[in-house]
């Protein structure tokens, strides 16, 4: 029972992990993409739409091998949620918009274009690719302990905790990383000091709008098993607050993203009423605010929100 | 003038050498005509409205025409309709207004969702609680109470944050917005013990009607607040202070505002607004309580606050168009059959186009090619004005420099006296300058 548990809520924290990690990148430019619901709507668009593609080239549903159809499905999200980091970019960086409001307006874009491009799709198929999709190296039902634990997690699993780890170490040890946090500190200092603000600002929200949007792509073909019935939206906001709640580091976030899953599948898992259940429900907020409380009275530097965060750069304007 | 024609080939290098840097050049619109932005935004209307329709094309290829008639049939098609426009209208444009002053004070509250959704609460508590046992009009003024507290302290919590300790509001009333839903949740599963866990329509507590109408009572109250807020930010002191804590913290600090006095005022106001509109949700208008109740107005009333300049009258038109969006893109879509979801599609299209052409509003775009030529002709006709911007030129391109420091050396006598700041570094380059000499003889 316990393993059982864990292992879900291992498998259920990569949606989250997806979103915050590729929420970071964008943050730590500066950029707050409140899109970023939206963006991983757009993913699981693009992973859909590239699946059903794939599946429509094939003679017969046998044919289809799982190697292809997660490398169709990631690379299809990637950039179809590139494409909204894109428009983000295009309108904070190029128009100079503000940043909140362009978000937002992505959000409520990508959220109804999801429902509705979903809700058009052919799903002949879908669950045969979502188990592929599912497949870990070892069958879940038929092992036990850690072993069930560790290795019978699917391709996606693997993928975001080795994404979020190449993040933190290129954030933290390479000079990309050194530059794109001063972008996002100071970015007059900056761009004084050589650095393209707008050319880091456009790559940091394109790849990680495209990482969050693998999201959307686990959450419909993995987690519900080709299933399109449900929104991304609420975890969405979830992958935001974690951001937050991982003080902006995504090494932190693979735990990050495991207590938030945990919390937010106790309920299913505990004799309880409806009552408790919505106060469970309520605790990923709640921490979360505590967090962003604590670390602004006591925080250290390392631990703030990127100083520049949500502000747009011109150079004219000092 | 046989050196100027030197000049221009050299420039014309420059030029060449800038267009590499940059095709496109963007600055700030300074002296704009008045009638400019209202132009460039009604193009933007129209564009949007085309685009909009070329949207609706694209998921149900008849429905050309049918998005234009349908569009304000959905609005003005009866008075039923109309009323229903002008109820959204009034209800987005209140949770904008409530959003306004804090927007002016930058202070980013994205949580006027949230902020509704707790006036709504603290509405309906009491009602659930106290309908029936006191006068209907002695309820509805305590629903009023009661829910501007229940804004209140929703906007009171991150504004003390943000004045004592800084903590940043965006990310702290967003989680409010998704902590004020669950609360809404727990509070419906206590109350409704049935496994349906939706609150029925509530008896007492209820807005009167005039004419027989809903809504009206409502959208006169808006108006009257419109007024109230328009006045509060335009000619009193409490409005000057939080614009001098936008334009500059340092500024207020100096002239003596007490920075956190006015953001936790402004945030009490601010949320107290917000719980009117959950008020006039609960008690005008649905007469019930769910987590969906603001249906993401405090979302778009953001929108409609930043496109309405922050400025409360600008902002009844703005609201005026955003309803209209919405509804008439939710007829649209019914009578196209088209789905759920394709309003929200279809405003945030408009929403997108109406955002980028506020890029137009505020600056001047030139391309370089446009640039250069009016240079070349400016330079050809007087040659003393090109030596009003050798200053820039010797920043960017000392090579460039020295040629017009050789320039300024040939016509120094009757040129401004600021050229004489170059003539000891054309003396330096002199062989430059005597090659210059070479080109133009």
């Amino acid at each position: 029972m316990f393993w059982t548990f864990l292992t879900s809520t291992i498998k259920f924290s990569t949606l989250f992990l997806y979103g915050s990690v590729g929420e970071t990148i964008t943050e730590k430019s500066g950029h707050l993409n409140l899109g970023i619901p939206g963006i991983m709507c757009l993913g699981a668009i693009g992973g859909c739409y590239g699946v059903r593609s794939y599946i429509d080239s094939l003679g017969s549903l046998s044919q289809m091998s799982g190697f292809a159809v997660v490398v169709v499905g990631i690379i299809c999200a990637f950039l179809f949620a590139a494409l909204g980091g894109m428009i983000f970019s295009f309108f904070t960086v190029t128009l100079r918009c503000n940043q909140n409001i362009t978000g937002l307006t992505i959000t409520t874009f990508g959220v109804a274009l999801n429902s509705l491009m979903l809700s058009k799709l052919d799903t002949r198929g879908f669950y045969e690719a979502g188990r592929l999709f599912a497949k870990g190296i070892v069958d879940a039902n038929t092992t036990d302990g850690l072993v069930k634990v560790l290795f019978s997690q699917s391709a996606l699993v693997y993928i975001a905790i080795a994404t979020a780890i190449i993040t933190a170490i290129v954030i933290k040890r390479t000079r990309v990383g050194l530059n794109l946090r001063a972008v996002g500190e100071n970015p007059a200092t900056a761009d004084a000091a050589g650095i393209s603000v707008g050319k880091y600002r456009y790559l940091a929200t394109l790849i990680g709008s495209g990482i969050a949007g693998l999201g959307g792509l686990f959450f419909i073909m993995d987690f519900l098993t080709g299933n399109i019935e449900y929104g991304i939206d609420t975890y969405g906001w979830l992958a935001v607050a974690l951001v937050i709640f991982t003080i902006w580091k995504p090494n932190w976030a693979i735990l990050g993203s495991i207590i938030f899953a945990a919390l937010y599948r106790m309920p299913i898992y505990l004799n309880i009423g409806q009552m408790e259940r919505e106060i469970i429900k309520m605790l990923p907020y709640i921490v979360t605010v505590l967090v962003l409380i604590i670390t602004s009275i006591f925080g250290r530097k390392s631990v703030q929100p990127p100083a520049a965060l949500g502000t747009t750069y011109f150079r004219e304007e000092r | 003038m046989r050196s100027v024609t030197g000049k221009v080939s050299k420039f014309d290098a420059f030029v060449d050498k800038l267009k590499k840097e940059s095709p496109i050049h963007i600055s700030k619109r300074m002296d704009a005509p008045k009638w400019l932005p209202i132009v460039i935004r009604i193009a933007a209307v129209v564009v949007a409205f085309l685009v909009c329709a070329i949207v609706t094309v694209f998921f149900e290829p008849t429905a050309f025409g049918t998005f234009f008639t349908e569009m304000f049939k959905g609005t003005f098609g009866t008075e039923r309709r109309v009323i229903n426009l002008f109820w959204e209208a009034a209800i987005l444009l209140l949770i904008a207004l409530a959003v306004t002053p804090a927007f002016k004070m930058k202070f980013w509250n994205i949580g006027a969702e949230g902020q509704v959704l707790m006036g709504s609460l603290m509405s309906a508590t009491c009602i659930f609680y106290l309908g029936g046992k006191m006068s209907e009009g002695g309820l509805i003024v305590l629903c009023l109470l009661a829910s501007m507290v229940g804004g209140a302290i929703w906007t009171l919590i991150p504004a003390l944050f943000k004045a004592k300790w800084n903590t940043n509001e965006t990310l702290f009333t967003l989680m409010l917005n998704y902590i004020a839903t669950a609360i809404i949740s727990t509070i419906i599963a206590v109350w409704v013990k049935t496994g349906s866990h939706v609150m029925g329509i509530m008896p007492n507590g209820h807005l009167p009607k005039i004419g027989g109408e809903d809504y009206i009572l409502n959208i006169l109250i808006v108006a009257l607040i419109t007024v109230l807020v328009w006045v509060y930010l335009k000619f009193s002191k409490h409005g000057y202070e939080l614009s001098v804590v936008g334009e500059s913290i340092n500024t207020a600090k100096y002239i003596g505002i007490s920075v956190p006095k006015v953001i936790i005022r402004t945030m009490i106001l601010s949320g107290a607004l917000c719980g009117v509109a959950g008020w006039l949700l609960v008690n005008g208008a649905s007469y019930t309580i769910n987590t969906t109740l603001a249906a993401g107005r405090g979302f778009t009333a953001i929108l409609v606050s930043w496109l309405g300049h922050f400025d409360p009258l600008t902002m009844v038109i703005t609201s005026f168009l955003v309803a209209f969006m919405g509804r008439g893109a939710a007829q649209v879509s019914t009578i196209a059959n088209i789905g759920g979801s394709f309003a929200d599609i279809v405003t945030s299209v408009f929403f997108f186009i109406i955002i980028a052409s506020e890029f137009f509003v505020n600056y001047k775009v030139k391309f370089s090619f446009s640039h250069s030529k009016k240079k070349v002709e400016g330079e050809t006709t007087q040659n003393t004005s090109e030596d009003d911007s050798s200053d820039a030129e010797m920043m960017s391109d000392t090579s460039q420099a020295t040629d017009s420091e050789a320039q300024a050396d040939e016509i120094l006598e009757e040129s401004s006296p600021e050229l004489h700041r170059g003539q000891p570094l054309a003396a330096k380059t002199s062989d430059v300058a005597a090659q210059n000499k070479e080109v133009t003889e």
